[in-house]
């Protein structure tokens, strides 16, 4: 069972394309396989073209009032500059997830932040960078639990163009692995409490 | 058959709307945060038997929807910011001349360039009187995506219905949010269509008020052969300065909408059965005032929401009903002052109306909302 | 050679606001005349005008007649003609107004091509106004606004027109209603942008200021200073200044606006069928 009725998950980047997809990937996998509601508000334009930008998801077991944040659940931070911008809305209780090659100075995280060379792997064992987001998204999922495994991979199948859906299957399934090592392994910072 | 549920940014609810409400031409300018409706009429128009055209400017796809509906056929326009100021000139002419335009107005922050990229809902005076010269207008404020397609709809069947243009007032934020909906099918809707002329052409007259309060409407090549003018006209279409027949005209054109103001109106309530304090929101505004009263519900403060959906004409008379027995109004709305005039007019001196103002390009927070409440709510 | 005006003119409203001797006159026939040779029917035209005195043509026309803002009949011209690419657009305006404050509108409209034709009556002056300079308004020329000469350089229309993509281009006067007959005919035939220039005369607020307050004295100096293209062609550009080069100047086959967009609908129909 869900702990949960209302979650905010926020993707960070520079640029922009790829973890807008992932957000809409998320929001898909709520509405259609999990039968929850869901929105997505990408940061828009100029903002997008090159600089630090970001998509917020928000999903709930209700209809969706308030179609922006309160605070964050889960921070996926892709560089240093949408980390600055975006991190302090994030939740005490919250969790941060960085590509530590592109976020390198995390001490004003609000919550424990946790890291995985997101980047690096894809390279590795995907070798298409363009997977980069689908397997952030992977890890997202494991460590987050918003939807299940199975709802991920329906809607990443259903976002796959033609002739890459192994290929997006097999960049999910090393995200949801590392995911769920990294909650094993622990976070790398935590926020000193009692301030 | 219903359509199946996807994903959709507002503007695309509002193009993917149009098609289905038989809208068959389009003329834009690009401008955000609007842009997406033009693309994606762009995209639609020509699979639906209509056609897309970027102008060289916004004043020009005013002007060219205002032509391609006298040919007949039910044209959009969408907009924003500086664009909605260029457009006015044109929205006058729509208005003396009579003729159905649907104008959407995606709301940023201004004045002038302002915040390109940013919401607002600073327009909302500019709709009423944005144009030179006493006219009615209809704007509506939808703020949930079936109520972006529904509205989109009612926005064709009342300029249709009433010979005038209809705007559609959103902000950056409902134009941009992506949500799941299922569109509903043609089949499905009520639509409306200009009411044409029962006369042969030699007793035809584009303005003739024997037939009610909005005259019945030949289109451009269908024999009447009639003349459309942006000066002061009489019943013929034609131009005079005779003081009775301009004035006489104006009026009409003010009752047309005035009059048959219970078939324009439309709102929608949250919790104002037992309220005590009432609040006045529209478009993202009214969405954060409906989480701030589901939070504000649970700890025991008796407040609910009147949601207008037409908010030109302003619905007086539901709000006096609703809203007159309230021990205190709220209305948060992202501009320094504009709906909460009305409000103030409507409701006159003897309620307290309090407002929300934030300028900032971000949506008022229902965490604001909440502290008001629970100020006020101390007080009560 | 007679023929019946009273098809295309809508009696009742007669007369003319004009002032007597007004070119537009002779230019409202040729149109005329030019629709009766063709055979167009008064249901198959839409007639488009902006503000001005030029622009009072529609009111006095029978057919589908549309008397829009100031400079900006073009953008409601081509709402109509992409509506029903099946029927004739006529603009009628005149040199301050499509020119100047609608000079954005003509040469986007010059430059997609679409079948619509102008017929710019440039008098080199905003009549209607009171006698403002406009961009036709010769240098060193008097106004109500140029009470010392005028400073601002003009437009060649014609050249302006062909830079901007018209796939038609004629120049004539209302001092030859034969040749303007002419040449109105043929733009209106012209599947494309047509412009059709005609020197016309404001004695009212032109020549009242420029020592020619008399009708014919002013169509009798245009008279004088036209010249035929064959003649131009063999003379050297000092000679020709100061004179009006009449005759059907420029034509070129470029695609028609409306048909390319048919083409395209035919091209996205196909591709959304394939992909179901």
């Amino acid at each position: 069972m869900r702990n949960w009725t209302h979650y905010e998950a926020r993707f960070g980047a520079v640029g922009g394309q790829g973890v807008v997809l992932a957000g809409a990937i998320l929001a898909d996998a709520a509405v259609f396989y999990e039968n929850l509601k869901a929105v997505t508000s990408p940061q828009y334009t100029a903002q997008v073209r090159g600089g630090a930008t970001k998509v917020d998801v928000i999903i709930d077991t209700q209809e969706i009032l308030f179609p922006q944040t309160y605070i964050i659940d889960f921070f996926l931070a892709m560089s240093q500059r949408a980390f600055d911008r975006y991190v302090s809305d994030t939740s005490p209780d919250g969790t941060i997830l960085i590509e530590p090659s592109l976020v390198t100075d995390y001490s004003k995280a609000p919550a424990k932040v946790y890291a995985m060379p997101i980047i690096l792997l894809t390279k590795r064992e995907v070798g298409k960078m363009v997977m980069t987001s689908v397997v952030a998204l992977g890890a997202m999922v494991a460590m987050s639990k918003v939807v299940s495994e199975e709802a991920i991979r329906k809607a990443v199948l259903k976002n796959a163009p033609k002739g890459t859906e192994q290929l997006n299957l097999k960049a999910l399934a090393l995200g949801l692995e590392w995911g769920n090592e990294l909650i094993k392994k622990g976070p790398i910072y935590r926020p000193s409490k009692g301030e | 058959m219903p359509q199946p549920i996807k994903f959709y940014q507002g503007n695309e609810i509002i193009a993917h709307a149009a098609v289905t409400a038989g809208c068959k031409f389009f003329a834009g300018y690009p401008i955000t945060p609007s842009s997406e409706i033009a693309a994606e009429m762009a995209h639609l128009l020509p699979l639906y038997g209509g056609s897309f055209i970027q102008m060289e400017d916004e004043i020009a796809a005013m002007g060219a929807v205002i032509g391609a509906s006298l040919a007949g056929a039910k044209s959009m326009t969408a907009t924003s910011g500086p664009g909605f100021s260029l457009k006015q000139e044109h929205i006058g002419f729509a208005c003396i001349a009579e003729v159905p335009v649907v104008v959407v107005n995606v709301m940023r922050g201004g004045p002038s360039t302002g915040l390109p990229t940013q919401l607002s809902q600073a327009d909302i005076m500019q709709a009423r009187w944005g144009t030179h010269g006493d006219h009615p207008i209809i704007a509506l404020t939808p703020a949930f995506p079936e109520e972006l397609f529904m509205e989109t709809v009612r926005a064709f069947n009342l300029s249709e219905q009433f010979r005038t243009p209809v705007i559609i007032l959103i902000d950056e934020v409902i134009a941009h949010l992506s949500s799941g909906i299922a569109f509903p099918t043609r089949e499905e809707l009520t639509i409306i269509e200009r009411t044409k002329p029962s006369v042969p052409p030699d007793q035809y007259f584009p303005y003739d008020t024997s037939f009610g309060l909005v005259p019945p409407m030949a289109n451009y090549f269908e024999g009447y052969n009639f003349h459309v003018t942006g000066l002061s006209h009489d019943r013929t279409g034609f131009p005079t300065t005779n003081p009775d027949l301009v004035h006489n005209d104006q009026v009409r054109q003010h009752e047309k909408i005035y009059k048959n103001i219970h078939q324009i109106e439309k709102w929608e309530e949250f919790y104002l059965d037992d309220a005590e304090i009432g609040i006045f929101a529209y478009g993202t505004s009214g969405r954060s005032a409906m989480d701030a009263i589901v939070r504000a519900r649970k700890e025991g403060i008796k407040v609910g929401l009147f949601r207008p959906l037409t908010i030109w004409p302003f619905p007086d008379d539901p709000i006096r009903e609703k809203l007159s027995k309230m021990k205190c109004i709220i209305v948060p709305e992202i501009n320094l002052g504009q709906a909460i005039l009305e409000v103030q007019r409507v409701l006159g001196p003897d309620i307290p109306i309090k407002g929300i103002h934030r300028v900032a390009g971000v949506p008022i927070h229902p965490r604001e909302i909440l502290a008001l409440l629970k100020e006020i709510n101390n007080e009560l | 050679m007679s023929f019946d005006y009273g098809k295309y003119i809508r009696m009742e409203k007669m007369p003319f606001l004009w002032c007597p001797g007004c070119g537009i006159g002779i230019v409202a026939k040729a149109l005329y005349k030019a629709f009766a040779d063709l055979g167009w029917e008064n249901n198959d035209i839409a007639m488009v005008s902006g503000i001005g005195c030029t622009s009072r043509v529609t009111g006095y026309t029978n057919c589908n007649t549309l008397h829009t803002t100031h400079g900006r009949a073009l953008t409601f011209a081509t709402g109509i003609k992409i509506a029903r690419p099946d029927k004739h657009v006529v603009v009628m305006a005149g040199d301050g107004d499509i020119l100047a404050i609608g000079g954005n509108h003509f040469i986007h409209s010059c430059r997609r091509n679409i079948d619509i034709t102008v017929i710019l009556n440039n008098n080199h002056i905003y009549g209607m106004t009171g006698g403002q300079y406009s961009p036709t308004t010769p240098q060193g020329a008097y106004a109500a606004t140029a009470p010392y000469g005028n400073v601002d350089p003009c437009f060649d229309v014609v050249e302006l027109s062909k830079a901007a993509g018209a796939t038609y281009v004629a120049r004539g006067t209302v001092a030859n209603a034969v040749l303007l007959e002419k040449l109105i005919r043929n733009g209106l035939a012209h599947r494309g942008f047509s412009v059709i220039e005609v020197i016309s005369n404001c004695h009212t607020q032109f020549g009242r200021r420029n020592r020619q307050p008399e009708a014919m004295q002013m169509i009798n100096e245009i008279k004088e200073r036209t010249v035929p293209l064959a003649r131009a062609e063999k003379m050297q550009p000092e000679e020709l200044y100061g004179k009006f080069v009449v005759g059907e100047l420029y034509r070129a086959n470029r695609p028609e606006y409306t048909e390319e967009y048919e083409r395209m609908r035919k091209k996205a129909l196909a591709k959304h069928q394939t992909k179901g």
